[in-house]
């Protein structure tokens, strides 16, 4: 069976250029769209801990939250918000009820809203569409391109 | 007459911003065109048909886009203006033969219609009252025959793309829909079928050969003397 | 018969119809019917989580405004990511009058939306207005035997404004298999995620997902997954597949929904079922027959 292989973006160097963003830009966006305050953090790693997709990221959850909080640009060049699956998990167990989806998705908005999409349509094959449900198609590229 | 010129004002539009006076009750195209410009993309078949005459304008003191035919929209006092003589949309390139309608098929060379928010802009943006947005949704659950009906008056002008903020190409895929539903869809008209048959086989090439060889008079004698159906007992047709 | 007004979403027409068929089925034997939304659209299976969004709310808006129109205050879904996203569109701008008036002045070809739709799951109408007694009284092919491991996923419980159960205890799925007569399995990834979206462009992660969910069910003695997320029961099954392929000895573990669950309990249409899942029951009958 010939495998197509997907073509995914991910955040590099390159792209956090593109920005033309600096950090304290970027984290005063991330507040402004997700609402959250990156100082409630108190790093207790009860959201790493549950997250089902940690294993896969660069930056563990509450390693991305201190990143913010001390604005290292390396959050905006790791792979965490593209692995992020939104499952809330982090929200619901954190004990100051920081909203860690929203910081994510925040940080994917400040990507896509520069039209630096993380899924390529292109990329994806007829094979590949042909055999996922119209769900996952849908929430796909809601998350990953603008 | 007298009459006739006082009702027929003339009237002010915006051609890409510049003024100009125009008699009243003229389409947008024929006003353009009596203001002095020569339409040499933009403009087809003058009759709502083709889709090249695509048209935004807006109202003065109006701050809404508007969208219409030029040929088709009667030009009014105070419009603002400009043609869209293209839409650069790709299309997908299949062969209709080896399509399996079965599948999500619309949606494998038109992914980008997963990206629908159902804002609806592009049904305010259609000139010819189509439901976009319904078509869109019905491609996007897999239905093709409603894909197909919902769309059935599009024109191609391409309008909706240009203002779909999700950046999908509602026409070609739309016109995807009515061939697949075209080709393997829609119910065979057997009568058709069989009158084909029948063509193929000669059937009617000795009465052809009849006709082609007849002289005008003798032509003009058949067609007067030509067998005519009754109408239907009870029907309102009529002699 | 009583109606509920039913969003299917897109999947439910399509490659999840066992689901809606189920569903209609079961419902309609308990003397309810599923009237289907008109005119409906995608909801948009995620909820926007950013503040200044509105353009992608427009689309869940639009649906409860449907329902509006349709003369109902509450909208019943059986997807559970639907579910999750109307209802959480439904929090977000119902009494909210700066939203609505944005949105409505938006949608300035449709009448306004009021903002007085609920939205409701199909296992809160199950448990709360109809209740386990009669659910079980219904029950003509007792599941006895038959042991049923919940797989919750995310959008049901989280976060905690639209959970339906205790998001890291639930019972809701229990409770049901309990008054079907088969035997709940408690494990550990009942409430975990399935990977989502993630399947789209990073397929191996939900494989690795599937693995560990399937394995821990297998492990605490599961004869088959239920779930409500057309999205979980593809993640699973489909990405099954390679696990079958690739690691010797895998044994395939048969995952349905819900609706199907109750349907075959209520020997009404249950849509396709697996037939490893189909044998199993059948041999759990006949020893039922013999003993």
């Amino acid at each position: 069976m010939e495998e197509t292989v997907t073509k995914t973006k991910q955040s590099t160097q390159d792209e956090f250029d593109l920005l033309e963003m600096s950090m304290d830009e970027i984290v005063d966006k991330v507040e402004e769209l997700s609402g959250e305050n990156v100082f409630d953090c108190y790093q207790c790693g009860m959201c790493s801990a549950g997250c089902p997709m940690a294993e896969e990221m660069d930056l563990l959850p509450n390693q991305v939250l201190h990143a913010l909080q001390v604005k290292d640009p390396e959050v905006m060049s790791a792979n965490s918000m593209w692995i992020c699956a939104s499952c809330y998990t982090c929200q619901v167990r954190c004990p100051k009820g920081v909203d860690l989806a929203k910081v994510m998705e925040a940080m994917r908005q400040i990507y896509l809203r520069k039209r630096m999409d993380h899924v390529s349509l292109d990329g994806l094959s007829h094979r590949e569409i042909r055999r996922l449900p119209q769900i996952a198609v849908v929430a796909s590229f809601r998350k990953k391109t603008g | 007459m007298a009459s006739d010129k006082k009702d027929r004002g003339m009237i002010h539009i915006h051609v890409m911003g510049k003024t100009y006076e125009v008699p009243a009750g003229l389409t947008i195209m024929d006003a353009m065109e009596y203001a002095g410009y020569r339409f040499t993309r933009g403009a087809g078949c003058r009759s709502g048909f083709c889709g090249a005459c695509s048209t935004v304008y807006r109202y003065e003191g109006d701050y809404r886009l508007q969208f219409a035919l030029a040929c088709q929209e009667t030009a009014q006092d105070g419009m603002y203006l400009v043609q869209l003589p293209f839409t650069p949309a790709p299309r997908a390139s299949y062969d209709i033969e080896k399509i399996n309608p079965k599948e999500n098929v619309l949606l494998q060379y038109y992914p980008e219609i997963a990206r629908c928010v159902s804002c609806n802009t592009c049904t305010k943006a259609c000139p010819q009252d189509i439901q976009v947005m319904d078509y869109i949704q019905a491609a996007l659950r897999g239905d093709i025959a409603k894909t197909a009906e919902l769309s059935f008056d599009c024109i191609q002008c391409g309008l909706c793309s240009m203002r779909c903020p999700a950046d999908i190409k509602h026409y070609h895929m739309a016109q995807m829909a009515r061939r697949i539903y075209g080709r393997y869809m829609s119910p065979v008209p057997q009568h058709l079928e069989d009158r084909l048959q029948e063509i193929a086989q000669g059937k009617f090439d000795d009465e052809l050969d009849r006709l082609v060889s007849m002289s005008r008079e003798e032509l003009e004698a058949a067609y007067a003397a030509r067998v005519r159906e009754e109408a239907p007992a009870g029907s309102e047709i009529s002699e | 018969m009583e109606k509920l007004t039913y969003f299917p979403g897109c999947t439910l027409k399509d490659t999840a119809s066992d689901f809606e068929i189920s569903g209609m089925a079961v419902m309609e034997a308990l003397g309810y019917v599923l009237e289907e939304l008109e005119r409906w659209n995608c909801c948009g299976t995620v909820f926007s989580l950013t503040d200044d969004d509105l353009m992608h709310q427009i689309a869940p808006v639009r649906d409860l405004l449907r329902a509006q129109e349709a003369g109902s205050d509450d909208i019943i879904a059986l997807c559970s990511m639907c579910y999750a996203t109307l209802k959480r569109t439904s929090l977000f701008v119902n009494g909210n009058q700066e939203r609505l008036d944005k949105i409505n002045s938006f949608m300035n070809k449709e009448v306004d939306y009021e903002g007085k739709v609920s939205v409701h799951h199909l296992l809160e109408v199950i448990r709360d207005r109809i209740g386990w007694e009669k659910i079980e009284e219904r029950v003509t092919n007792p599941l006895e035997g038959l042991s049923v491991a919940p797989f919750y996923g995310c959008t049901l419980l989280r976060p905690e404004e639209i959970a339906i159960d205790d998001p890291d205890a639930p019972t809701v799925l229990q409770d049901l298999t309990t008054a079907l007569w088969a035997t709940p399995i408690d494990y550990a990834y009942s409430v975990e995620c399935c990977g989502a979206y993630q399947v789209v462009d990073h397929r191996d992660v939900v494989v690795e997902r599937t693995h560990r969910i399937m394995s821990a069910a297998r492990r605490a003695g599961a004869d088959v997954i239920v779930t409500s997320c057309p999205l979980c029961h593809f993640n699973l099954h489909d990405t099954q597949k390679e696990l079958v392929r690739t690691i010797p000895d895998y044994e395939e573990m048969p995952i349905i929904y819900f609706t199907q669950l109750m349907a075959l309990a209520y020997g009404v249409e249950a849509g396709k079922i697996p037939a490893s899942l189909k044998a199993k029951i059948k041999r759990l009958q006949a020893v039922k027959g013999e003993g």
